[in-house]
Order: structure tokens, then sequence, then C-alpha cells
């Protein structure tokens, strides 16, 4: 039988457990955060857009900055039974699609995001396992509740599993 | 609060659409000059949809599709973005070339330079017409391009938006050629505060 493919879409999250599995397609600067608790295989997929939403003029979708979207993951994680000490992270994403030479800020935005979603992580004390971010290409990314694999795919840069 | 571009009258859906659509013409008839065909072209859609909506329209986040991007500085700084799916682009470089349809197969460096220099074409008689439309000064940055899924690609510019809001504003026109064998998809996506200058421009409130 074909287990459950959830799909998240940008500036989303959804929670599931085993043997379900969440999937994000088409990353560029932004990153799709995996939480993972391995003994009840309950886990989480955060697809945010930005670093941080007291810079953002609109913070009404809570799920679209890393501040405020890892902490609602983790609620909803905790409410489906996973134990925040065993939760364990990976991250996929961040890229830079386009180089220019006289880059802004906003350009550099996966860069940020990465920083951001890292120093998140380590203020709540979630373990960073594996990380896969920056480049200037695409990523798709799977996260298997049954085993807590990680799989970004992408267009040339081949596939691989965290 | 609420996206400011929730709150457009129908009057500035219409100006909005019309400069879509001079916009649009002149890129068209840009490119059949380039590859001596014919180019029709769509009814420009001037659409408000979720951020997370907007790759559906060319096919799906995973879809993959060539970028050409640039960005426009002036006094109505914005994004504008070339998207066509990857074998249209293909297709259109065998044109280019004078290639049998269906010997490209990807990218090397010269195609890449040739389909940037068609966005910069595209984008330059676009922006023309919008300027001499609004009496705005409107430049183009140089191109940039990749080959990658269109979520990925469209993320460049739904981050920016994503600051201010949870919603786009797309003004969009697609192109088809005679055969069938090019689609391509013309993205003008004004920074948040350029629709005011756009709109001020015209006259429409």
């Amino acid at each position: 039988m074909m287990s459950e493919l959830i799909r998240v879409g940008m500036a989303d999250y959804k929670v599931g457990r085993s043997p379900a599995s969440l999937i994000s397609y088409g990353l560029g600067s932004c990153i799709g955060i995996a939480f993972y608790d391995s003994s009840t295989k309950v886990g989480g997929l955060l697809h945010i857009m930005l670093p941080d939403s007291s810079q953002a003029r609109s913070n009404e979708n809570p799920a679209k900055f890393a501040d405020t979207g890892i902490p609602l993951m983790l609620n909803d994680m905790i409410a489906l039974g996973a134990v925040k000490t065993r939760i364990v992270a990976k991250i996929a994403g961040g890229a830079q699609m386009f180089k220019f030479a006289n880059a802004t800020d906003i350009m550099r935005v996966g860069e940020r995001n990465a920083e951001a979603v890292k120093a998140i992580l380590k203020d709540l004390n979630i373990k960073l396992i594996a990380s896969d971010t920056g480049g200037n290409y695409g990523r798709t990314v799977e996260l298997k509740l049954e085993t807590g694999v990680y799989r970004i795919k992408t267009i040339d840069k081949g596939e691989k599993e965290l | 609060m609420t996206d400011e571009i929730l709150n457009l009258s129908a009057d500035q859906l219409d100006a909005l659409r019309e400069i879509g659509n001079v916009g649009a013409g002149n890129s068209a008839t840009a490119l059949s000059q380039i590859i001596s065909r014919k180019i029709d072209m769509t009814v420009p859609k001037v659409e408000i949809m979720p951020l997370g909506d907007v790759p559906d329209v060319v096919g799906g986040p995973d879809a993959m599709v060539v970028g050409v991007f640039l960005r426009v500085y002036g006094l109505a700084p914005g994004s504008v973005l070339f998207l066509l799916p990857r074998d249209s682009a293909f297709y259109l470089i065998d044109m280019l070339m004078g290639k049998e349809r269906g010997t490209t197969k990807n990218l090397d460096f010269m195609d890449e330079s040739a389909l940037m220099e068609i966005g910069n074409i595209l984008a330059g008689s676009y922006l023309n017409a919008l300027s001499h439309f609004t009496k705005l000064t409107l430049l183009p940055s140089i191109p940039a391009l990749a080959l990658d899924m269109a979520g990925a690609i469209l993320s460049v510019v739904l981050v920016q938006l994503g600051q201010m809001g949870d919603h786009a504003l797309v003004i969009e026109t697609e192109f088809l050629s005679e055969d069938d064998g090019i689609r391509g998809h013309f993205f003008l996506i004004p920074d948040p505060g350029s629709l005011n200058t756009i709109l001020a421009a015209v006259g429409v409130k």
C-alpha cells in the first residue's frame, strides 16, 4: 500500500506520523525545516520564506517566518505525542537563485534564512543534525516519517538523503 | 492589516491590465522579429493571488523552467521575470541557432547567453512601452538566467512580496508561437511602493 504523501506549500507547515511522508516542492531561497522524533515517528515539515517576522510589514501568517513558524510546528508535534528533547532537525534550501553584482539584502535572503533558522534551533535547544543549504539551485524536499530520512532532490545536482 | 493590493478598484485593475497589454504587445512584436515567426499573446491577466499559488500559473512549483530575471530601476522599481517551460526554451534555441527542432537537449554557454539576450530585449521593449505610457523612467538591470524548478525561481520575487503581505499582484501574459511550440510567461511584479506610483502616473484612482 502506498503511504500518504502530504504536500506542504510555501509559507506553510504540516505535521504527521509514520508511515506518511511530508513533501515540499521547488524551494529556492526558502528553507524546508524537518523535525523528527524517532521514538514516536512523529515529524513535521515547515517551509519558511523569511527569517524574521518583526522585520516584515505583514506578519499575519506565522508559518512564513523562521522565528514564528518553528515554535508553532514544535507545539503541534508535541500535541501529536512527540517529546521535545527527542526531536532533531534537518534543514535544506536557502539558495541564491540569481547572482547579481550588487546583490541587495533581499537577494541574499537564502543565506539570512539559514542563519536565522540555525540561531532559533539553538535557542530552542533543538539539535540540528544535518543541513544542505546554499548554492544557486532549487530543491524539492521530502521527509519520510517511517525512517526520518530527509530526501533532497535537485534538477542537475543529484539526489541526496540527510 | 491586510494587503493593500486587495483594495484595488476595478478601474485600477483595468489600468494595470492595459499596461500589461501595451507592454506585452511590444515584447511579442520584438520576439516575433527575432525568430521571424508569428507570436500570439493572450490578453494579459491581472490577478491577485496567494503567494503560494503563483507557481501553479506555470505548471506547479516543481515544473522545470528557464527563468530570465531582471530588476527594474527608476521611479517605479520592480522585477521582471520571463519564464519558459524547459522544452519551449530548447525549441527557441533550435530556432535561433538554425537547428532542427529537438536538437537542443541542454543549455550551453552560448544558449544561455542567447536566452538572456532575448529576456533583455523583451524586458526592454516591455519597459519602453510602460515608460511611455506612464512617463516614468524605468531601466532594466542586466539579465540573470536559471534553469530550475518554477517554485525556486519564483521564490526570488515571492520573497520580496512576502515581506509586505500574503498576496501577489501578477500582471501576466502568455506568448504562443504559431505552431504552439513555444509558450512563455512574462511577469511584471512591481515592488510594493511602486504600484501606487504607476497608478498615480496613469491618473487612475
